[in-house]
């Protein structure tokens, strides 16, 4: 439209910078505090500029810790993320995947019930089941480890819906041609289902790594080992301990290392990550 | 190579809708068999059950000799052709020729010799490395037809494999598809909506209508000579006129007017009287004639149709553009040119045959 | 419910696919509730020994507890606080780079982002930006005469975790809205520029109406979200504090059954919870339903 409001275009960007400066300030703020020393907060007022300890802050948080206060060396917690993040996205997509094709590609009798317990999941979060789920994984065996990190949390309703509404828009000819090509169920799926669903793959795959990542509670339950230990969950205990002695610059620096590996997904991602957030929520 | 018969074959899907009922139909080798009809009349499940992609509900279909109501669709030595193609998309031309054969386990040298010798006939071999969203649809339309062939099959199976196109590819499209099948000499089931096509392609025609079989002939035997009044408004363009009549002994009432038949009345009483739009023409002054009303004409260029009436009821004649026309008119049709059908089953009437209807198909001469 | 016209022909395979999905379902979601609904109807004796079976008592006590009508005051407030902030600023972020075309797409990256933050990590950096002793904002306050103390004040507390939770959601609302923004044609904008209204009224009167699905859809989101995935945030920040005023429903439900050990009664604040989930999603479902329909 040819339309031109000189005032509109400079209140168009005035909301927008203010909205990134909104966005953008904690984190820089917090980044500025992980470059200090304890000691620059005693004035009262955070500092807006670097300071010089960055590298002994961040190189003291990943390689030695704050083992007293419950957070190991936060390498080994950002490789325990990273394990269970990418354990969770692969296994929701992977029993999803096949889950859908399940219910999209066969007629059986127990189809529609099967199809309506897989959705009460997405009524029933973590949250408010809390106590007996526990009770289920600790009679299981299952406290301190990564299959008790991941396993319990790897069903999915949302990747379910995603995949089948994926399904019904795949051509029925698709299927029919690979039939009479002389594809069985199994080969269809391998050569023609999973190619297709690769972009859907990927755009689910950002989002439940996040979400996977993103685990507080549920970790915070299960490990009482520091070896099992997630990066999230270690900045809470970091915080909890160091809020004390003001030690701010390690708890901020905490959370730019724990907050960083997401954002970061996110940001090279961004077209996959807006096609899986949409979508998974249509 | 293989001749396929259709015996007593009847779908009845899981709800209790009945989308075909007994069917008898059997497919010489190497015969062209186009099933038409309109949407819904079940000519698509007719070929899908033929494919296996559909389960069969009453009856048998044999392929060859063989019984093949339980078999997979890939075992029943047949190809597909879709209307959408169905090509996989994430597979290069040659990977799409290419994937049935390997699922059926052929050498590799002789499906690149397959595939090279069905990219050539089709002409498609400068596109073998390249994905189908970058091919044109005449392309795909060909990689499709290239995938059936390369397997050589007992039997084509085409479900409107030419309505995504647009119409000056279809035309084109429909004599290569033609051209092929003569060459190959596979036995094929075509599957189509439209009229035209069906006449173009078919050895035979089959019309069928809510499920059943209207009528199967040659394309002329079926245009000079349809079953009932729906074969008869079905096939041929302009679409026949059918109007109601009486028959008096020798003698036709339509509406107000009264013509001779000279000896062609099949029965007596009321009828439909069908006749096509060339065979009527502007009467002599002389002749018995029907008072045509004109209401509107449509220049075909080499023809030109005239609508209006003949009493309260619609008509439309084929004439020259030279012909003057006035708003009242005479026209005027052989009786030997009429069709009657009954006025309760639509059936036609037994009675004379157009010369034309007994010839044989002509053969090409390849 | 809707499968392909021709499906494979197997009676075992199918099932052998969805093996996985339902057991991890039943063992892991449909038991635990089925235990928290049954243990609702419970309660123990102080020492563990007598298990007695009570129908809705556990219910009535909880209505009639005040620390519980306490929490499910502070969850309506905190969620509508939530909702609204967060809904309201990626409103206007999303018109606003609307209006842009090139340099939209900037701006949508660095507005993006927060959706990968903890909800933990998000608490913290607020809760360090309104540190009262080192925080830049209770300093900045301080010259506006206000004394910002989150420890103390029930109210700024409140307002905290609101702020920290909501700053966190405005990536997903803001690409929702641009997303449905986007689906309003442009022609009806033209149409009504012609009809002489301005930019403001044209938002008022033709898009923001239409607008309206996603708008729901986005409350009920929010709703969801802020009742159901801001634990980290208030266990990284205030932990209920100060005297119960962020204790919101989920929290509690955590506090009572983990820290306090109150089985009959924390299952009984399950099962409540799992109603409010429960009829969040029909609703949800119900929107969904009406997409289509256009």
């Amino acid at each position: 439209m040819v339309e031109n409001r000189p005032f509109l275009n400079f209140l168009t960007h005035l909301v927008l910078i203010l909205g990134v400066l909104m966005v953008v300030f904690p984190v820089y703020l917090a980044f500025i505090a992980s470059t200090h020393g304890p000691t620059d907060f005693m004035s009262g007022i955070v500092p807006l500029l670097p300071g010089d300890r960055f590298s002994a802050n961040y190189g003291y948080l990943l390689g030695t810790g704050e083992s007293t206060a419950g957070a190991p060396p936060f390498l080994l917690m950002l490789a325990n993320s990273l394990v269970m993040a990418i354990m969770i996205a692969v296994g929701k997509i992977a029993i999803s995947i096949i889950s859908a094709f399940a219910i999209v590609y066969f007629r059986f009798p127990l189809r529609v019930p099967a199809f309506w317990l897989i959705f009460m999941t997405l009524m029933l979060p973590v949250e408010v089941r809390i106590l007996p789920t526990y009770k289920v994984v600790a009679d299981l065996g299952m406290l301190n480890s990564y299959s008790g990190l991941v396993i319990p949390v790897i069903a999915s309703a949302t990747a379910t819906f995603l995949f089948r509404q994926f399904f019904l828009t795949v051509p029925e000819e698709m299927m029919e041609a690979a039939r009479v090509d002389g594809a069985g169920p199994l080969k269809f799926f391998r050569d023609i289902l999973l190619p297709l669903s690769r972009t859907n793959i990927a755009a689910l795959f950002i989002i439940m790594f996040i979400y996977g990542w993103n685990q507080y509670l549920w970790p915070m339950l299960i490990t009482t080992e520091p070896h099992y230990y997630t990066v999230v969950m270690g900045i809470k205990r970091l915080a909890s301990v160091l809020d004390g002695d003001n030690q701010w610059n390690l708890v901020m620096a905490g959370v730019i290392l724990a907050g960083l590996p997401p954002v970061l997904v996110i940001i090279f991602m961004q077209r996959l990550f807006v096609k899986g957030l949409v979508e998974t929520e249509k | 190579m293989a001749s396929i018969d259709v015996e007593n074959v009847g779908k009845v899907y899981s709800g209790g809708v009945r989308a075909v009922t007994d069917i008898k139909l059997n497919i010489a080798d190497g015969e062209f068999i186009v099933l038409v009809g309109p949407s819904g009349c079940g000519k698509s499940t007719l070929l899908r059950m033929v494919a296996g992609l559909e389960t069969i509900s009453e009856g048998e279909v044999k392929i060859g000799s063989r019984v093949v109501n339980n078999v997979e669709p890939a075992d029943r030595d047949i190809a597909m052709v879709f209307q959408n193609y169905a090509l996989y998309p994430h597979m290069t031309v040659y990977n799409n020729l290419a994937y049935g054969l390997k699922n059926r386990g052929t050498p590799k040298a002789e499906i690149d010799a397959r595939v090279a010798e069905a990219a050539r006939m089709l002409e498609i071999t400068q596109y073998l490395e390249r994905k189908p969203r970058a091919l044109s649809g005449g392309q795909r339309q060909r990689v499709a037809m290239g995938r059936a062939i390369v397997r050589k099959p007992a039997a084509f199976l085409f479900d409107e494999p030419l309505s995504n196109l647009d119409a000056k590819l279809r035309v084109s499209m429909r004599g290569e598809i033609k051209r092929l099948q003569r060459r190959l000499g596979t036995t094929s089931i075509y599957v189509t909506h439209d009229q035209l096509e069906a006449m173009t392609l078919a050895d035979r025609l089959v019309v069928l209508n809510g499920g059943q079989i209207e009528q199967i002939g040659a394309p002329l035997e079926v245009y000079h000579a349809p079953a009932s009044t729906f074969v008869a408004s079905f096939i041929g363009s302009p679409a026949m006129n059918l109007v109601k009549g009486e028959l008096h002994g020798d003698k036709l009432a339509i509406g107000p007017a009264m013509i001779g038949l000279n000896g062609f009345a099949p029965t007596s009483g009321a009828v439909t009287v069908g006749v096509r739009a060339e065979d009527l023409r502007i009467a002599r002054d002389d002749e018995e004639a029907l008072p045509f009303r004109l209401e509107y004409t449509e220049e075909l260029g080499a023809q030109r149709l005239i609508h209006g009436t003949v009493g309260d009821q619609q008509i439309t004649a084929a004439v020259s553009p030279e012909i003057a026309l006035s708003p009242e008119m005479r026209i005027a049709v052989d009786a030997k040119r009429l069709h009657f059908f009954s006025i309760d089953t639509g059936k036609r009437l037994p009675g004379h045959v157009p010369a034309e209807a007994k010839f044989a198909p002509v053969e090409p001469v390849l | 419910m809707q499968t392909k016209r021709t499906v494979f022909h197997s009676r075992i395979l199918p099932y052998f696919l969805l093996a996985p999905q339902l057991i991890i379902t039943l063992i892991f979601f449909v038991w635990p509730a089925a235990q928290a609904i049954w243990q609702s109807f419970l309660r123990q004796d102080p020492f563990g020994l007598k298990v007695t079976f009570v129908w809705f008592a556990n219910y009535t006590r909880l209505l009639d507890d005040p620390d519980y009508l306490n929490a499910l005051g502070a969850t309506f407030v905190f969620s509508v606080g939530v909702t609204v902030l967060s809904m309201g600023l990626s409103l206007m972020f999303a018109v606003a780079v609307n209006r842009l075309l090139r340099s939209g797409r900037f701006y949508t990256t660095l507005l993006v982002w927060p959706y990968a933050v903890a909800p933990a990590a998000a608490g913290l950096l607020w809760w360090f930006m309104f540190n009262p002793s080192v925080g830049i904002i209770p300093y900045l306050l301080s010259f506006l005469g206000y004394e910002w103390n989150h420890r103390l004040h029930t109210g700024d507390a409140i307002v905290l975790i609101i702020i920290a939770a909501a700053w966190k959601q405005i990536s997903y609302n803001f690409l929702f809205f641009v997303a449905g923004l986007q689906s309003v044609p442009q022609s009806l904008t033209e149409a009504a520029a012609i009809d002489g209204a301005g930019p403001f009224k044209r938002f008022w009167t033709v898009v923001f109406p239409l607008l309206s699905p996603t708008t729901f859809f986005l409350a009920v989101i929010n709703i969801t979200y802020a009742m159901f995935d801001t634990f980290g945030i208030v266990d990284a920040t205030t932990s209920g504090g100060p005297s119960q005023s962020t204790n919101i429903l989920v929290y509690k439900v955590y506090a009572d059954g983990f820290i306090g050990l109150n089985l009959g009664p924390s299952a009984a604040q399950s099962v409540i919870l799992m109603l409010i989930v429960v009829v969040l999603t029909v609703v949800q479902f119900r929107w969904i339903e009406r997409k289509v329909q256009y």
